[in-house]
């Protein structure tokens, strides 16, 4: 067989290949994320708040002896922040950063369950009008009729990224008078 | 078998490395005091030792070059050579050409490169001048010769060395393979006959699978000198039988050995026969003569005696031999005293007493909650000892910062000479300890320091002369502890900063207001900021594109601190302040709003109780009266930006840092706790303030505080507040 009919045939069995996905609310909108990143699902609680973070940081949590960040999906999408609700939960996501991995927590209204989309079943992400950063969607499952942000974790959650803005916080919050505003 | 090998030549790699590291310091120390016996046998005992190992390995390339390096050292030991500058600058280049072998050829298994053998050519030709031209083997060859002939007839034909070797049970216990002998024997010359003695062997059932019960018989043809070959053997020596008979040796040395091995003689003697070392006639006649002259008292003549009698065993054995013994007597009182440890398994001890630190604290909460004083009792009996458990542990990983500082001696040396400046390293406080990944992160900051003191700071002779100096210029490291920290200091006799350079400089730049003049300290501390090259600060000289930000950066890394004091002509002082370690604290612990803070313990002078005029006057002012003294406070709330309403009652938490006291105004004050500082993750990185965080015994996070970029937050507040109002006026 040659090497190219081997390639035929993996690309046959990628577009076969049905990707599970974890979907959630964020202020009432679905979204969903691959389950290959999430390590686990926790009842929201017990989260210490960090000062001087942007809004997007909550907090850190203690995940058996580890100290989480825990992010709010929502005020990182640059919308009001998640109220809190007995149905709230922090997805524990392990991110892959430049040169290591790191588990972040994300706080979602509630989640929903576990589907399984097939490869085919997705559609490139729209160039705007998701009304979120078009490279934080990796793509539009449908599902039932309907579309469901597909998020990439890893550039929602990148870890450089919220650092750079963070520190850009810092800035502005501990020099009024050179006022860097936020971008 | 080969497994063992490989641990062992780890072992002696890195070993070999300290060795080198032993030998840089006694050469340095042998330039001021070249007259210290002790410390020229240290020097010659590394070298030796570091020769003898790899020839068990075979690592030839480094035997050989070695070997020359041990000559040069014998002679000087024997007072041949004088010790000069000349000869300890190749001896320091050797040990640098070794430790390159050692690198490569031991760890790596390589050849050295084109430019490594140009330079070990060079150091072989340069050292040749301090060998002697007659060789020390020789002398050895000539020494042996002349008892042999003056003792007559009696020799036996065979032109070969006979070897007899019986190793001691424990040769393999002790990381030796026997094998390994043997091959690096064959390097040395034909190995013509052997013959295994296994007389010693005993019944199976008896038989101890680690223990060596084998002796060997060898005829052995080679041009080395005794010597040499007495050496292939030396790490054997303990516990083992060994002798060596030259060619043509005496028959009544044979008839000797015979009787002085463990074997039958006529086993023995047939063995010999057999291997072509006698023949049958000269066995013959050689036992009954043997018998004659045995002495009438029938007493055996120790065996050592008969061998010095008999010249067999020459000075330069015994030396050797002797040698041997004191070095393996230093490397045992060494390993009494230490254990080597995998760094890996120290770390994973400390995380687990990290955790049970956490989990003690849940107890010693629980027992609270229950009332129960029996238990209260129990947890906190238990939370003493874990605290020692604690200590203990952390203390494992400290080491001396002296280490460290001695590794400066021969940077300073060598950039010395490299400037052309005459300048003495004084070392001070190398016994005060700090943890070692401490001391792994700190090298690199202190050798730009003190590179930098060194080509900016101290001057040229000829400058120093003008100004009234001592051509010598001084660069001190000076080392303390100071309330929970290390201290670090690089001070150096030159001719300080220029104030207003960096005063024009940090304007140009922005960083300072054109019409306002901060305090000199604050000007000297610009040099921290990025983009502030100190080479176009203080000198044209041109950096080496590292600049005192990227110092600063990796103190800061370290949760230290930098600052730096300067006197025009008189020096700078650079001080760096660490924590002793990077794992557990003891801390105290506050409340502001609902979220709970540490305050390393360390800094901790006093709690006062906020009053409430003093509250009433917060608006105006943070300061208040301590006793006289004027007290500036930080109100957490207000800086952490914390909602809510404000507490009904307020306490001060009064902490020292460098010296400088400062309040932080906080809800509650909630005692002591043991801190085990966990690393907030890299989205933190650049958040000021707080240091870490640590895990409560009720499962919450709490923050620990860096109280000393805290104030600094503060002050930078403040005097961009007044700024700008100065401006807009």
């Amino acid at each position: 067989m040659g090497a190219l009919a081997k390639n035929e045939i993996y690309a046959a069995v990628l577009q076969q290949e049905k990707g599970q996905y974890l979907t959630f609310l964020i202020g009432g909108e679905m979204f969903a994320i691959s389950i290959l990143g999430i390590k686990e699902i926790i009842e929201y609680g017990n989260l210490t708040t960090v000062p001087m973070m942007p809004d997007f940081i909550r907090g850190v949590i203690n995940l058996r002896g580890a100290v989480v960040p825990v992010v709010d999906m929502s005020a990182r999408f640059g919308r009001t922040a998640s109220e809190v609700t007995r149905r709230s939960c922090i997805v524990i996501i392990e991110v892959e950063g430049d040169d290591e991995k790191q588990d972040v927590g994300v706080v979602v209204d509630s989640v929903s369950e576990v589907l399984e989309i097939p490869a085919a079943d997705i559609e490139p992400a729209p160039s705007f009008g998701a009304r979120i950063r078009a490279d934080f969607i990796s793509g539009m499952g449908k599902v039932d009729g309907q579309f469901v942000i597909i998020l990439n974790a890893d550039r929602v959650l990148s870890v450089d990224e919220m650092a750079m803005l963070s520190g850009a916080n810092g800035i502005e919050v501990s020099s009024e008078v050179l006022s860097i505003g936020q971008q | 078998m080969s497994l063992d090998l490989d641990q062992a030549l780890q072992t002696y790699i890195a070993e070999a490395r300290e060795l080198l590291q032993d030998m840089e310091d006694a050469l340095l120390r042998l330039e001021v005091d070249p007259n210290d016996a002790d410390t020229i046998g240290a020097i010659f005992r590394a070298a030796h030792t570091i020769k003898g190992s790899a020839g068990l390995f075979g690592l030839d390339p480094i035997v050989s070059f070695t070997h020359i390096v041990e000559d040069v050292l014998d002679r000087v030991r024997d007072g041949d050579v004088v010790i000069e500058a000349n000869l300890i600058a190749v001896l320091l280049e050797s040990g640098d050409h070794m430790l390159h072998l050692v690198n490569v050829v031991a760890a790596q298994g390589e050849q050295l490169d084109a430019e490594a053998i140009v330079r070990e050519n060079g150091l072989r030709i340069r050292l040749q001048a301090y060998q002697d031209s007659s060789g020390i083997s020789h002398a050895v060859q000539v020494e042996e010769e002349i008892p042999l002939q003056s003792s007559g007839g009696g020799l036996v034909e065979t032109d070969n060395w006979h070897i007899s070797l019986r190793f001691g049970q424990n040769v393999m216990r002790d990381g030796m393979d026997p094998l390994s002998f043997l091959r690096y024997l064959s390097t040395l010359g034909e190995i013509v006959s052997i013959t295994t003695m296994f007389d010693a062997l005993p019944f199976a059932d008896e038989m101890d699978a680690e223990s060596c019960y084998l002796g060997f018989e060898i005829d052995f043809k080679s041009d080395a000198d005794k010597a040499t070959i007495a050496g292939v053997f030396e790490f054997a020596r303990e516990g083992s039988l060994v002798h060596i008979l030259p060619p043509h040796s005496k028959l009544t040395e044979y008839i000797e050995l015979i009787r002085s091995l463990p074997e039958s003689e006529t086993r023995l003697g047939e063995i010999l026969v057999a291997t072509g070392a006698l023949t049958q006639q000269e066995l013959e006649s050689g036992l009954s003569e043997q018998q004659t002259s045995a002495r009438p008292d029938g007493s055996t003549t120790p065996l050592g005696e008969i061998l010095v009698e008999q010249r067999s065993v020459e000075h330069e054995v015994v030396q050797a031999a002797l040698d041997k013994q004191t070095q393996s007597k230093d490397s045992k009182n060494k390993e009494n005293r230490y254990i080597r440890v995998h760094a890996d398994k120290l770390d994973e001890l400390i995380t687990m007493v990290g955790e049970l630190v956490i989990a003690g604290a849940g107890v010693s909460l629980l027992a609270q909650r229950v009332n129960d004083n029996s238990l209260q009792e129990a947890a906190s009996v238990m939370s003493g000892l874990v605290e020692e458990i604690r200590d203990g542990a952390l203390r494992l990983r400290m080491v001396p910062i002296g280490e460290t500082f001695n590794r400066f001696q021969r940077v300073v040396r060598d950039v010395g000479r490299e400037l052309g400046k005459d300048i003495e390293l004084v070392i001070t406080g190398a016994d005060a300890e700090l943890d070692k990944t401490v001391v792994e992160k700190i090298g690199d900051p202190l050798m730009h320091l003190v590179r930098n003191a060194m080509d900016h700071g101290i001057e040229s002779a000829s400058i120093r002369q003008a100004k009234g100096k001592t051509a010598k210029g001084t660069l001190r490291l000076n080392a303390y502890h100071d309330s929970g920290s290390i201290v670090i200091e690089i001070v150096d006799d030159g001719g300080g900063l220029n104030r207003d350079r960096i005063l024009q400089k940090a304007r140009d730049r922005g960083l300072i207001a054109p019409n306002v003049t901060p305090p000199d300290h604050e000007i000297f501390n610009m040099i921290f900021e990025a983009g502030f090259s100190t080479a176009e600060a203080i000198t044209s000289i041109s950096g080496r594109g590292v600049g005192m930000d990227v110092v600063k950066r990796n103190i800061t890394a370290l949760r230290g601190t930098v600052s730096l004091d300067s006197a025009v002509g008189q020096g700078t002082t650079v001080s760096i302040r660490l924590p002793l370690t990077l794992a557990i604290i003891d801390g105290f612990l506050v409340g502001v709003g609902k979220s709970s803070y540490i305050v390393p313990l360390d800094m901790v002078q006093e709690c006062i109780e906020l009053t409430e005029t003093d509250r009433q006057l917060t608006r105006e002012r943070s300061y208040l009266n301590l006793r006289g003294e004027v007290l500036p406070f930080v109100m957490l709330r207000d800086h952490f930006e914390v909602e809510g309403a404000g507490a009904r009652r307020e306490n001060v938490v009064v902490v020292t840092c460098a010296g400088q006291k400062a309040g932080l105004v906080v809800d509650e004050l909630m005692g002591e706790f043991q801190t085990v500082i966990k690393p907030l993750g890299k989205i933190f990185s650049t958040l000021r303030g707080i240091s870490g965080s640590t895990i409560l015994g009720s499962g919450e996070v709490a923050l620990i505080l860096d109280v000393p970029s805290l104030v600094q937050q503060a002050v930078n507040r403040e005097s961009q507040h007044v700024t700008t109002r100065q401006l807009t006026h």
